[in-house]
């Protein structure tokens, strides 16, 4: 920044900036420039409007729960065990992050529709998936896990290992370890992939199509109502969309201050 | 740098209306052409696009709703044609496309899967525990639908909207979700049926349920080659693309 005489190359870095930053924005504001916030608050008293935002929370909540959950210990052994086969188990995990939305449909349906792979397990379990909230929730969390396995594996690739075994020869047990050392520790990264996560599972629309369908109330997320909006109520659209983007900046700024105040902690101790 | 983007733009836009983008690798010296085509065309359009011979024919399938919807947005593909005449009247009533033209018409059918259907006829729609699929009211399936089960008594018509899992966006929704077992039954096209190759069945609606649907088809103001689009157009009425239709399982446009 402080370059006293910008070469050809620095006014070429500066540059390709400002193409990322106009490129990347301009359709974020322009959803801003076309909706006025009456607009966006009448949008929401629209029909269907705040049920598909109750369905959008509701779902990506119980996915993140569920990621979290069984993320948090999976991430910890690959990060903290080295074992054969190990980085092809990371890779596994992490291909969906590369998969097209409307692939993690199709394979979902192949493995767990009706006609799937399992289907007929789960159909003789009694349990339905496809078409149902249940359905939706899946779908969220097989395409939102894998940011979170990569941030949280991440994250606990960096806590000091002789913490742990510190931890360990005071007799704390694995568990023990597991939640008081290791997890504190690797909070910023947890918190990073949390984020990324819901980011992600609240803007799910392909697979959730495919798989569990639209229909108001029951599997209808907002991305799906915005879809559903586009071709008869733009200004309508425009504006769950606007609400959309208010989350999901308002859960990536909360989260940039959370975990710089965390990784500042860190610093002091 | 100018340059560089509105190329980027433009293919982004492309991807985002599910075009191919073939525009790099097909041509040769023929134009291109254009055509957005509500999704129950596909198997028609597609064979007839091969042998069009005034261009060549790139297509962007998708519910008739959301086409017209890209359109009032300054979309400008050469052709659009529609499962209604609605749509295109409205966009024509708006300035947006030449004057429209019926070029074809379909019946509505019940749709179920080929071996071990639960459903049989109407009636069976109501029984509990029968999941449906069908058009949202936006797309016109999904209209012509709605028009069917307003005809039929409330109570059936209430019954047969409460076993509804699904609203599709297109046909390919219902489609996708029958031939997967994903529900038991679903509004479709006599021609979406004949496309899936013996995969689903048509049960045929009452004479007195069926509504009348005229697929409506114009160019587009502002086309990039409305000569090419006008014979399309002209091939579908009389020619390789009422062939095409005409296998496909289409009829013709209802008489007024």
């Amino acid at each position: 920044m402080t370059v006293s005489r910008p070469g050809w190359f620095g006014v070429l870095l500066v540059a390709a900036l400002t193409v990322a930053l106009l490129f990347l924005t301009l359709p974020i504001v322009a959803i801003f420039v076309d909706t006025g916030p009456l607009d966006l608050v009448a949008s929401l008293g629209e029909e269907g409007a705040l049920e598909a935002l109750r369905l959008s929370l509701l779902c990506s909540a119980a996915a993140l729960a569920v990621i979290v959950l069984v993320g948090t210990p999976a991430a910890y052994l690959l990060a903290t065990r080295r074992f054969h086969g190990r980085a092809a188990i990371v890779t596994l995990v992490e291909l969906p992050l590369v998969l097209p939305p409307a692939v993690a449909g199709i394979g979902l349906l192949a493995a767990l529709g009706p006609n799937g792979v399992l289907g007929g397990l789960i159909e003789d379990a009694g349990i339905q998936l496809v078409l149902t909230t249940a359905g939706v929730i899946l779908a969220l969390t097989f395409v939102a896990a894998p940011f979170y396995l990569r941030q949280a594996q991440a994250g606990f690739e960096a806590v000091e290992t002789t913490w742990l075994d510190a931890s360990r020869t005071l007799g704390a047990g694995e568990a023990r370890t597991f939640l008081r050392v290791a997890i504190p520790a690797a909070g910023p990264g947890l918190i990073a992939g949390f984020a990324l996560a819901w980011g992600r599972a609240l803007g799910e629309f392909g697979a959730t199509l495919m798989f569990a369908g639209s229909f108001r109330g029951i599997t209808q997320t907002v991305p799906l109502a915005i879809y559903e909006r586009f071709s008869t109520d733009f200004t309508g659209a425009l504006a769950l969309s606007a609400v959309l983007v208010a989350i999901s900046g308002a859960l990536l700024l909360s989260v940039k201050l959370l975990s710089g105040s965390a990784w500042l902690g860190g610093a002091a101790r | 740098m100018r340059a560089w983007i509105l190329p980027g733009l433009a293919v982004l836009a492309l991807a985002g209306c599910g075009a191919d983008d073939e525009r790099a690798t097909s041509g040769g010296d023929k134009p291109q052409l254009t055509v957005s085509a509500a999704a129950s065309l596909k198997t028609a359009f597609t064979r007839y696009g091969e042998q069009f011979p005034g261009a060549s024919a790139r297509f962007s399938f998708a519910g008739s709703d959301e086409l017209a919807a890209q359109i009032r947005q300054g979309v400008e593909p050469d052709v659009y044609a529609a499962a209604n005449t609605k749509l295109p009247d409205e966009l024509f009533a708006a300035g947006l496309v030449e004057q429209p033209t019926v070029f074809a018409g379909n019946r509505l059918v019940l749709a179920v899967p080929a071996e071990d259907a639960e459903v049989g006829s109407l009636e069976d729609l109501q029984a509990e525990g029968v999941n449906l699929a069908i058009g949202s009211d936006d797309v016109p399936v999904g209209a012509y639908t709605r028009t069917v089960l307003e005809k039929l008594p409330p109570q059936q018509s209430r019954a047969i909207l409460a076993n509804v899992r699904s609203e599709e966006p297109e046909v390919a929704g219902i489609t996708g979700k029958l031939t997967q077992g994903a529900v038991d039954a679903g509004f479709l096209y006599i021609s979406d049926v004949r496309a899936t190759d013996g995969a689903l069945k048509a049960i045929e609606l009452a004479e007195g349920l069926q509504p009348s649907v005229a697929y409506g088809v114009a160019v587009v103001k502002g086309a990039m080659q409305p000569e090419a689009a006008r014979a399309f157009i002209a091939g579908l009425l009389d020619g390789a693309g009422a062939t095409a239709l005409q296998d496909a399982g289409f009829e013709p446009p209802p008489g007024e």
